[in-house]
């Protein structure tokens, strides 16, 4: 048989039946499972994203633990502490999947305490009102939802799972954060003051939580080519102040940007233009709380250090014990 | 070979939980956790797999006892059933039209 074909002489790196293999699952959309084969480069990717999104729900615990002492009623009391015990969850969850990767919750939890590993910079920002609570849950836990749904579907199987569950619960957390918004615009004019004063410091941080516009975004389309990552920075954020718009208005409450406009062409909001030198200020470690934030982590490790240990060495004795006794 | 994520450098070993949702169904693999011991591992996953109803019954097994068919052997491993189709209902196709069967 002649083939008119000719070898492409550039093709001359060959691929392994493992590469091709892996290739080939994640052009058929199925997913990839932990001792599956996978290019060095998508182990180490995901184990980045998946830590840092581990470790932005851990310390994400700080701005909320904030006003459980004072909540203002005891039934909201009673919702933020079930909604920081889901961000405790949370955690968890994407450690045990980063985990299938070969990192240690040990190797990850020293990063994050030594200062070494990133986390989201939105919680770098301080809470210092009630409504705050409201925003969070509106805009921040908003933002999330809107970054996670699509990585239900990451090409990871471990990761996509872990954000099945974590997506469920991230609902109530936006919910509950509009109806607090929405008390206290149906309140005095001090607490619509307090609710409007709130959204206007968390918008923008908000929107930044999408990352850096695409062409500023180098790991994106390897993310992308992947399928760890479905849609762009920009796509993301846009289809956020697409939804959030109309809620605003549910609110009676003005976003902070005096460009936004719809725009009939593309049926979509236009927004302003962000100040990008904000985040990456805060992202290198500049923020109003990145200190704080960091200390309190790893007072709270090192004060739980001798209950980590003494509950090891109890199991060991009793372990131990339970031999003795099987052998006698 | 141990589930994946066990590593014996951690102060806590690693559990794999299975939770039963419902009754009439079995308990289902539902993610992993660390915990000193059998005891604290169950009330961990309670409280880490369980926070909304999601189970009436846990299982906690260590990741170092359970053993797994060997992921490089995928394709060999679960050869057998290729070809045998046989083995399906829909393989037996004179009886289409028959009823009850």
């Amino acid at each position: 048989m002649t083939s008119t074909i000719t070898p492409d002489p550039s093709a001359s790196a060959v691929i392994s039946v493992e590469e091709q293999h892996f290739n080939d699952l994640i052009d058929a959309d199925s997913r990839i499972e932990p001792r599956d084969w996978m290019p060095e480069g998508y182990r180490k990717s995901l184990v980045r994203q998946i830590s840092q999104h581990a470790h932005s729900e851990i310390i994400g615990m700080q701005p909320e633990s904030n006003w459980i002492t004072r909540a203002p009623s005891l039934k909201r009391k009673a919702i933020l502490m079930a909604k920081v015990q889901d961000e405790a969850g949370h955690g968890l969850y994407l450690y045990s999947a980063a985990q299938t990767l070969g990192a240690t919750r040990d190797d990850m939890t020293d990063a994050l305490i030594a200062g070494k590993a990133r986390y989201s910079s939105i919680f770098n920002y301080p809470t210092p009102s009630w409504a705050d609570m409201g925003s969070i849950g509106w805009l921040v836990d908003g933002a999330a939802i809107c970054n996670q749904v699509p990585l239900c579907r990451a090409s990871y199987g471990p990761y996509g799972r872990a954000m099945v569950r974590i997506c469920k619960e991230e609902s109530f957390h936006q919910r509950q954060g509009f109806e607090i918004l929405l008390e206290l615009m149906q309140g005095t004019e001090e607490q619509r003051q307090m609710a409007q004063d709130s959204v206007n410091r968390w918008y923008w941080p908000a929107l930044m939580m999408f990352g850096p516009p695409d062409d500023d975004s180098p790991n994106s389309a390897q993310s992308m080519a992947w399928k760890i990552k479905r849609h762009s920075n920009d796509e993301l954020r846009q289809r956020f102040v697409n939804m959030l718009v109309p809620q605003a208005a549910v609110l009676g409450i003005t976003l902070p940007d005096p460009e936004l406009h719809f725009n009939e062409d593309t049926q979509q909001w236009d927004l302003g233009v962000i100040d990008w030198t904000e985040f990456h200020e805060v992202l290198a470690g500049r923020g109003p709380n990145n200190a704080q934030r960091l200390q309190r982590r790893r007072d709270a490790h090192d004060n739980g250090a001798w209950v980590r240990e003494a509950a090891a060495a109890y199991a060991r004795k009793q372990s131990a014990r339970t031999k003795e006794m099987a052998a006698s | 070979m141990t589930t994946p994520g066990d590593s014996a450098a951690e102060i806590w070993p690693l559990w794999e939980v299975f939770v039963r949702s419902n009754r009439g169904l079995s308990h289902v693999h539902v993610g992993s956790l660390h915990a000193p011991d059998g005891t604290l591992a169950v009330r961990n996953a309670r409280d880490l797999y369980t926070r909304r109803s999601e189970g009436v019954s846990v299982w906690v097994v260590p990741a170092s006892a359970i053993t797994t068919s060997d992921p490089d052997a995928k394709g060999a491993f679960f050869e057998s059933p290729a070809g045998k189709n046989y083995r399906h209902a829909n393989y037996y196709s004179k009886s289409e039209g028959v009823k009850h069967l």
